[in-house]
């Protein structure tokens, strides 16, 4: 039995007005609750078709390249956090080749923490970003396919490809409600241990119910604006944008 | 001084403080990651048996960090009160355990005679039933809108976040949370973004709502300590003010902090004399295994390294601190299991050196827990006399994506342990008819005036 104010769910995803058996939650809500979380546990352990993406860019005739980090597996994945923010080898040869020109943004996309989401929304924001950066005259390098990386993977990357920004996209952890959400991190003069501190973050990128492809892609045109102006990236770069300009 | 022990014909070597303690620490998936675990657990029982042994004056001795090139070093011996630890100086560690279970009172004058070091070490030798008897002697009690940490209390945090900030959803969440009793100790609001126009809105949305229904309680939207700097200048209505933080110099200087910004921000805060019970004003959230995760832990173990982050914290007299201890992924802290005794120990740590000590208990998707694991540590956290733990609607964060404890659970703790909210939130509950007075919900909730006139959602249909 739900609470009398369940008509206040339209304004949330969260889970109010649930009711309660005693002190508890009802037997219905219980059972909800232990098939999203099933959902979830799966959604984790679930591998990204890189295949498949890389077609899908090659029919936008959207230059790429494919790279790896030394992790195995999932559950590799999962328990190393240092290896998923560093490449192998190989990839390390083929990326210092395309280095030469110097670019002004290095685009990383990664399933991260859900393949679904990159599977879900990663095309869609990818063609908003590159469609903002290529508006604002800005080159960009061809993108990089990495599975199974982190955040600060981004670094190596942006550096070797003598970027002046450096942009993650990447699978959000998997929660309960939402299982696609996708993370956008953007560094300015990116290096080797840069901090979270000089990284800023768009997340919660799941239309409808989280931020748009074309809302996230407008803000990260305004980071990276504001970034390449200042010289300055993370918590010192404040976003001071106004709403209104969100479309 | 020297740090071996031989058994059987086999010599155990530690070279130094730091690694003794990393090697006695209770197995963790972080220390393993930072590869400063026992390489067996031999190792770990023979480390823990020769950190038994350590004076408690050896901690002042030997700094864990070279206090010339890491102010949480400098901050931890300024903080050191030699008459507080003058009952203490002659113990080791294991002789401290000891004292802490013989004795049966109040422990707050030893606060300041105890370095965060000190309590790391003893807890690595204390079993969970010893962190909870011990912590549950300690009480540390804060003021701002109302009164939190008194005996026989348990506060909660509501945490009514929304993907995208919606001011209605947020009010939504936060209505469903008053009406099951939650919100004594803060509402607080992670933003989906720090944008200074967003964090703004949601200032104002809380400072209204509290406002208007007179809620004994504080909000905080949880941005980083310099938008909330910008914020107060700009007269935003800011009542605490929220930082992470953690243990080493490099690792607050990865959240972009330092000692310096922390008590420019307090002093801006206080300046506005928003308190009407008291002036504890500031918030700060901890978790081992932030610093390891900056790589700014100088081989410290992820436990040792949270502890420091203590000294930090007590530094700003807080309104609140909390472990965020499950938040942080299965890398530092594997499974359920990890995670318990992780609560356990922060929730110990924090209150033997004077904070008022909460702890978020979650977990996320890609660790090996569940809500089972999270009634365990919420029952125990319960029974350690924990200050607060976190509201959130059907224990599920839409927006930070994992799970912490829900309205109901603080509703459950209550229940079985007989635990109240603060006094004034209390009576606020009463007056309201959403409390029966006998410190559960009221049957005729639904029509109460609360729900017809709410701000944020007042005029929208139910």
């Amino acid at each position: 039995m739900n609470d009398p104010w369940h008509g206040l769910r339209r304004f949330t995803q969260a889970r109010i007005a649930l009711g309660r058996a005693g002190s508890g939650v009802t037997t219905a809500a219980y059972l909800e609750f232990q098939l999203a979380h099933a959902g979830a546990r799966d959604a984790v352990q679930q591998t990204w078709n890189v295949d498949d993406f890389a077609e899908q860019l090659q029919q936008q005739s959207l230059a790429h390249i494919r790279l790896n980090t030394p992790v195995i597996d999932r559950t590799h994945y999962l328990r190393r956090p240092d290896l998923g923010r560093r490449l192998d080898d190989d990839s390390l040869q083929r990326l210092k080749q395309v280095a030469e020109p110097g670019f002004d943004v290095a685009i990383v996309i990664s399933n991260g923490l859900s393949s679904t989401a990159v599977e879900t929304h990663g095309m869609p924001l990818l063609q908003r970003i590159v469609a903002r950066y290529t508006e604002m005259q800005l080159s960009i390098a061809p993108i990089c396919l990495l599975p199974n990386a982190r955040v600060a993977i981004s670094d190596p990357i942006g550096a070797l490809l003598h970027a002046r920004l450096s942009v993650i996209v990447v699978g959000e952890r998997p929660g309960l409600s939402a299982a696609d959400s996708l993370g956008v991190y953007m560094t300015y003069a990116p290096r080797e241990g840069n901090t979270d501190a000089e990284r800023n973050c768009l997340s919660n990128i799941r239309p409808p119910d989280g931020l748009s492809y074309e809302a996230a892609a407008q803000k990260l045109a305004y980071l990276s604006r504001e970034a390449l102006r200042s010289g300055i990236s993370g918590v010192l770069l404040k976003d001071d944008m106004p709403k209104r300009l969100l479309g | 001084m020297n740090y071996s022990i031989s058994v059987q014909g086999k010599c155990f070597n530690f070279k130094n403080l730091r690694t003794l303690l990393a090697k006695a620490s209770p197995c963790r998936a972080a220390d393993e990651l930072a590869g400063l675990a026992a390489e067996s657990e031999v190792e770990r029982a023979l480390a823990q048996r020769l950190l038994a042994e350590v004076p408690l004056s050896r901690f002042i001795e030997e700094p864990l960090i070279a206090p010339e090139t890491d102010e949480v070093s400098r901050l931890i011996l300024q903080q050191h009160d030699a008459v507080a630890f003058a009952p203490l100086a002659t113990m080791s560690v294991g002789e401290f355990r000891d004292w802490l279970l013989a004795g049966g009172s109040d422990l707050s004058h030893l606060r300041f005679g105890l370095t965060p070091e000190m309590a790391a070490a003893v807890s690595k030798i204390m079993r969970n039933q010893d962190l909870i008897a011990v912590a549950r002697r300690c009480r540390v009690v804060t003021r701002f809108r109302d009164t939190l940490g008194l005996p026989g209390r348990l506060s909660t945090r509501l945490q009514p976040n929304h993907p995208t900030d919606n001011p209605r959803g947020v009010a939504a969440s936060i209505l469903d949370g008053l009406l099951y009793g939650s919100g004594d100790a803060v509402i607080g609001i992670n933003p989906a973004t720090d944008n200074l126009d967003n964090v703004c809105t949601l200032l104002n949305l809380l400072d209204d709502i509290i406002q208007y229904h007179h809620i004994p309680t504080q909000s905080c939207v949880l941005a980083h300590v310099s938008t909330s700097m910008q914020l107060m200048q700009r007269g935003a209505p800011v009542d605490l003010v929220f930082q992470s933080i953690a243990g080493t110099e490099a690792a607050n200087r990865s959240f972009g902090v330092d000692l310096a910004m922390l008590r420019e921000a307090k002093a801006m805060a206080e300046s506005l004399g928003r308190g009407d019970a008291g002036s504890n004003l500031m918030y700060f959230e901890t978790g081992q295994g932030s610093a390891l995760s900056a790589d700014a832990h100088h081989g410290i173990d992820a436990q040792t390294c949270e502890a420091r982050a203590y000294a930090v914290a007590r530094e700003f007299s807080p309104l609140l601190v909390n472990t965020v201890v499950g938040f942080i992924g299965p890398e530092y802290l594997y499974d359920g299991k990890q995670i318990i005794r992780a609560g356990l120990e922060d929730h110990f740590c924090g209150k033997l050196l004077g904070l008022p000590m909460g702890c978020d208990v979650c977990y996320t998707n890609h660790a090996e827990a569940d809500q089972n694991d999270m009634d365990n540590l919420l029952t125990l956290l319960g029974v350690a006399g924990c200050s607060y733990i976190m509201g959130v609607p059907g224990a599920d964060d839409v927006m930070l994506a994992y799970q912490s404890t829900s309205f109901h659970d603080a509703l459950y703790l209550r229940q079985v342990l007989g635990l109240r909210p603060a006094p004034e939130f209390e009576a606020w509950l009463n007056g309201m008819g959403i409390f029966n007075g006998r410190n559960s919900l009221a049957d005729a909730r639904s029509s109460i005036p609360l729900l017809s006139e709410f701000r944020g959602i007042s005029g929208e249909a139910l």
